[in-house]
């Protein structure tokens, strides 16, 4: 008769993990490849316009970009909720935008500077008197290549 | 006998690697930088004078946003859809209408030859201090689309094939067909604060 014998000294084997790094690593390579750099921390709030007729910025490097909305609410005791804008890491007046064009624009190489692109990041709701000023500041920097940020429109 | 060489000890990596991953996770943003691709004029020069430009009536569509972001073109009311439409029939003037721009005959070169267009008509966009960044760029992107629609139809009848799939040379020559002409004014107080 056979007898069911029970080894209580059997011990899970160890799994093996050693590919466990593989996988994590295209993780890894995967998000790299789909997503992009943050440019900035954003001190204002921003819900991008839908729109259809969309094209991508190339480059990277060419592209500097204008955030405007309202201040996030950390900033509001400081700054107010009127629409303000932003460029790089700090609020920025309108006037300043000139300047600030000029100088990111010498510091790029000289056969590029052409093709420099300015992003205006606005915020849906903004009154477009913001945006004017911004585009008068842009043409007086001779700043002429722009675009508009928006995301796809899913439905009408 | 050849010496054993003692296995490294990796389970570690795993670990690495997840630090690495959760960097990348934390420090980059999904969102695709894509948008509205405009030109800007070039500035007047203070000491020039603005002149009064000479453009034929009926060579412009006036196309006015009040703060109240509706929309007003040549006078009349409109909806944001028809938009596209109407302005798709300004530039072309199918029929040749006199009260849509007038049409020049041009020769573009092979395949395309002699076609006539609307060489000098003009899209204004005229905006209030007060109207809504989407209204305008709702306006901004139905025009462009009406440019694109048009020069899509151009290249589907003249190359056989969509617009987006032709080269360099070949959308500049539809290019010329249908010329993006949108101008925009300053922006002006319609209609009450």
């Amino acid at each position: 008769m056979a007898k069911i014998r029970r080894n209580d000294k059997r011990e899970m084997p160890a799994l093996n993990t050693s590919s466990l790094p593989d996988i994590i690593f295209m993780l890894l390579f995967f998000f790299m490849s789909v997503t992009s750099m943050k440019e900035v921390t954003y001190k204002v709030q921003i819900q991008n316009p839908q729109a259809t007729e969309l094209t991508k910025m190339e480059k990277k490097s060419l592209v500097r970009y204008i955030y405007v909305g309202t201040p996030r609410p950390e900033f509001r005791k400081d700054f107010g909720s009127e629409t303000r804008i932003q460029l790089d890491d700090a609020f920025a007046d309108t006037k300043e935008i000139g300047e600030y064009i000029i100088n990111e624009r010498s510091a790029m190489k000289e056969q590029e500077q052409g093709l420099m692109t300015v992003s205006i990041k606005a915020d849906k709701e903004t009154r477009m008197g913001v945006i004017a000023d911004i585009k008068q500041e842009l043409r007086r920097a001779y700043a002429l290549k722009i675009n508009y940020a928006a995301t796809q429109r899913t439905n009408y | 006998m050849a010496k054993k060489v003692p296995q490294i000890n990796a389970s570690s990596m795993a670990d690495i690697s997840f630090l690495l991953l959760i960097f990348f996770l934390v420090t980059t943003s999904m969102d695709v930088n894509q948008g509205l691709a405009r030109r800007l004029p070039a500035p007047v020069p203070p000491d020039q004078k603005v002149e009064a430009s000479d453009i034929n009536k009926r060579n412009l569509l006036v196309v006015k946003i009040n703060s109240a972001n509706q929309l007003m073109v040549q006078g009349q009311e409109m909806s944001i859809k028809q938009l596209r439409e109407r302005a798709k029939e300004f530039i072309k003037n199918e029929n040749d209408e006199s009260y849509y721009p007038k049409l020049v005959e041009e020769d573009f070169g092979a395949p395309i030859g002699v076609v006539r267009y609307t060489k000098d008509h003009v899209i204004s966009v005229q905006n209030d201090v007060d109207t809504q960044y989407q209204a305008y760029l709702d306006v901004q992107n139905e025009l462009v689309a009406a440019y694109n629609e048009l020069r899509d139809e151009c290249a589907r009848k003249y190359f056989h094939m969509p617009y987006n799939e032709l080269d360099e040379d070949q959308q500049k020559q539809v290019q010329k067909v249908y010329p993006q002409k949108i101008s925009e004014a300053e922006p002006k107080n319609y209609g009450g604060n």
